[in-house]
């Protein structure tokens, strides 16, 4: 039995290590910089070059990591439970190939160039346009949400988007080729305080709420008549946590390109080390899908510095050897 | 408790886009205390005047009353907080412990952001110590047989702490020894005061341990009441449109007899209208 002081102990070490974690990130990068440089570039004490460094792009990136790395991991735990599927994630159903499409068509007709707000804004309007399109196309059978036919809605919707974004990068030039290729590998360069504080908006109300409707999760996991028979009103929750766990993919996907795996993963892992309750799995999702976001943009950034590799491509090379790690302790 | 639990007036539900009846102009009076079993052939309409009982389906046409309310008019928490339900076969997708299961009974007592205390902790563990699962309390659900699931799933509605209990075929696909412990767990529960209300495919059982029947064919309820009065040779074999022969078992060295329903092995020895 879990008793509360296991689980205070629990969320103690968590905010330690992403405490950890986050020290660590806003040290290491291009230029090195010490405990000491940085306290004084918070305090203000710093000379203005460090105090850039620290408080106007370290930080700020470390943080956007950490919220991203939750996002992806609430709404990837909150799909699996709506679908029943433990395949969900947070792009099952199209959101990053529309948010990939309207980014790739800034990016093609060079609308990205206006402001730097331009890739984001198309890529959170065509993740929305693709939720819609979504919803759309799975009640065309009927008013009820039935995860079947939203599954299969989200993968001809997904495909869709792909099939357009490859038609878009066929005429774009070499440049635009590229950077639409690495926006889609995920990237969290450039993250300034106002992607922080566009996807923390939506992370806490979404948090919050989900975390409210996280009994329900678990009886929707059961299934639906086991839900509706312990009182929940099954079709508005199925609706809430739809629109909640897509809008927290979409503000992550604008803000950091495509980041895969995260949002598999970590729920995953939650669940082998503390359990499938979700009043558990949310929070705990969310601190490991930070502290594990904000680790792998350190090492995106360090390991062939000056280079930086592409968070995506990192979020699986790292994650899959410990995931297999994860699933023998359970079977022994 | 002898007043009316449910009251069932006319009630007829249809499947959108159906063409006909699922449950057709269905009325009775369900007493309260004592087990009550819904018997009838597959397709008969049991498993859908279950879910009309509980308020997951909606009449098409007449009314369905709890405690003399229109089920319509109770908010789906006030329902769970009054009839516990075991439904048939669920399944779900992530690993969750016994206690994790019978706690589920306690959520339409908590509120969105509220833990549960210790008063809800001391419930589930009464819910598990009455269906005799303590003891594997702490083991995956997944790994339990399927009797010990069963009985894991009442506890689940035990928990939800009604006057009233509704099992959808709960001894589906167990065994003997197992179908007659739930029975007998069942049994116990109404003589605690609760009211039972199960669909089963067992007549013997049915015939033996139910205080009273509802006998449904092609979604009209075509016989009522005390289950030895209603659970003849003459009726079955109309319902079931199969020659069935109820006998009486006089019981051997002490052991309590009773009805025992016994379909003949061929159609042709009967008349089958």
């Amino acid at each position: 039995m879990i008793t509360t002081a296991s689980i205070v102990r629990r969320y103690l070490l968590l905010t330690l290590l992403l405490g950890l974690a986050g020290m660590l990130a806003v040290r290491v990068g291009a230029v090195g910089l010490s405990l000491t440089d940085i306290v004084a570039a918070v305090r203000g004490t710093a000379d203005t070059a460090t105090h850039t460094i620290v408080v106007g792009l370290r930080i700020p990136r470390v943080v956007l990591a950490a919220l991203c790395g939750a996002a992806l991991a609430i709404s990837g735990a909150t799909y699996q439970a709506l679908l029943r599927n433990t395949l969900a994630e947070p792009y099952i159903l199209g959101v990053s190939s529309g948010a990939a499409l309207g980014a790739v068509a800034a990016t093609v007709f060079g609308l990205d160039r206006l402001s730097p707000w331009v890739i984001p804004a198309f890529a959170f309007a065509g993740a929305l346009a693709a939720i819609v399109l979504v919803l759309r196309v799975a009640l065309v059978a009927g008013r009820v949400l039935d995860r079947r036919t939203l599954l299969l809605a989200g993968v001809v919707v997904g495909a869709f988007c792909n099939a357009a974004v490859l038609l878009f990068l066929t005429f774009a030039d070499a440049e635009s080729f590229r950077s639409a290729v690495f926006w889609m590998m995920g990237s969290l360069a450039g993250a300034t305080w106002q992607h922080v504080l566009l996807l923390a908006v939506p992370l806490v109300i979404a948090g919050v709420v989900l975390f409210g409707l996280a009994r329900s999760l678990n009886l929707l996991a059961v299934g639906e008549p086991t839900a509706a028979a312990l009182g929940v009103p099954v079709e508005r929750v199925k609706y809430l946590c739809f629109a909640l766990a897509s809008v927290l993919a979409a503000a992550a996907v604008a803000v950091s390109g495509v980041i895969g795996f995260v949002g598999l993963i970590i729920p995953h892992a939650v669940r082998l080390l503390w359990g499938s309750n979700y009043r558990q799995l949310l929070p705990g999702a969310a601190f490991l899908g930070a502290i594990f976001l904000v680790a792998a943009d350190a090492a995106a950034r360090t390991l062939a510095a000056p280079t930086e590799l592409p968070i995506g491509v990192l979020t699986a090379l790292v994650g899959v050897p410990v995931f297999v790690v994860l699933l023998r302790r359970r079977d022994d | 408790m002898t007043d009316i639990t449910w009251k069932a007036e006319r009630v007829s539900f249809r499947h959108p886009g159906a063409s006909r009846d699922a449950v057709r102009e269905v009325s009775c009076d369900l007493p309260g205390g004592g087990v009550t079993a819904i018997l009838g052939p597959n397709g008969a309409g049991k498993s859908t005047f279950v879910r009309l009982l509980i308020g997951l389906a909606v009449p098409t046409r007449g009314i369905v009353q709890f405690r003399g309310r229109s089920l319509v008019s109770w908010p789906r928490g006030a329902i769970a907080r009054e009839i516990g339900f075991v439904p048939q076969g669920e399944e779900s997708v992530f690993p969750m412990t016994v206690r994790d299961v019978v706690a589920m009974g306690r959520y339409p007592h908590l509120g969105p952001w509220r833990a549960e205390t210790e008063e809800d902790r001391r419930l589930v563990r009464h819910a598990l110590e009455d269906v005799d699962a303590l003891a594997f309390a702490d083991r995956p659900f997944a790994t339990l047989s399927g009797g010990e699931q069963q009985r894991v799933r009442v506890a689940r509605a035990l928990a939800q702490h009604g006057s009233a209990i509704v099992l959808d075929e709960p001894t589906a696909g167990l065994d003997v020894r197992h179908e007659i412990e739930l029975f007998a767990l069942l049994r116990g529960l109404a003589s605690q005061g609760r009211t039972v209300v199960l669909v089963t495919h067992n007549l013997s059982l049915a015939s033996r341990l139910a205080d009273r029947v509802l006998l449904f064919s092609e979604g009209a309820l075509v016989a009522q009441g005390e289950s030895r009065a209603v659970l003849t040779g003459e009726t079955l074999t109309r319902v079931y449109g199969w020659p069935i022969d109820v006998v009486e078992h006089p019981g051997v060295n002490g052991a309590a007899g009773g009805p025992l329903v016994v379909p003949r092995l061929t159609a042709q020895t009967g008349r089958v209208p």
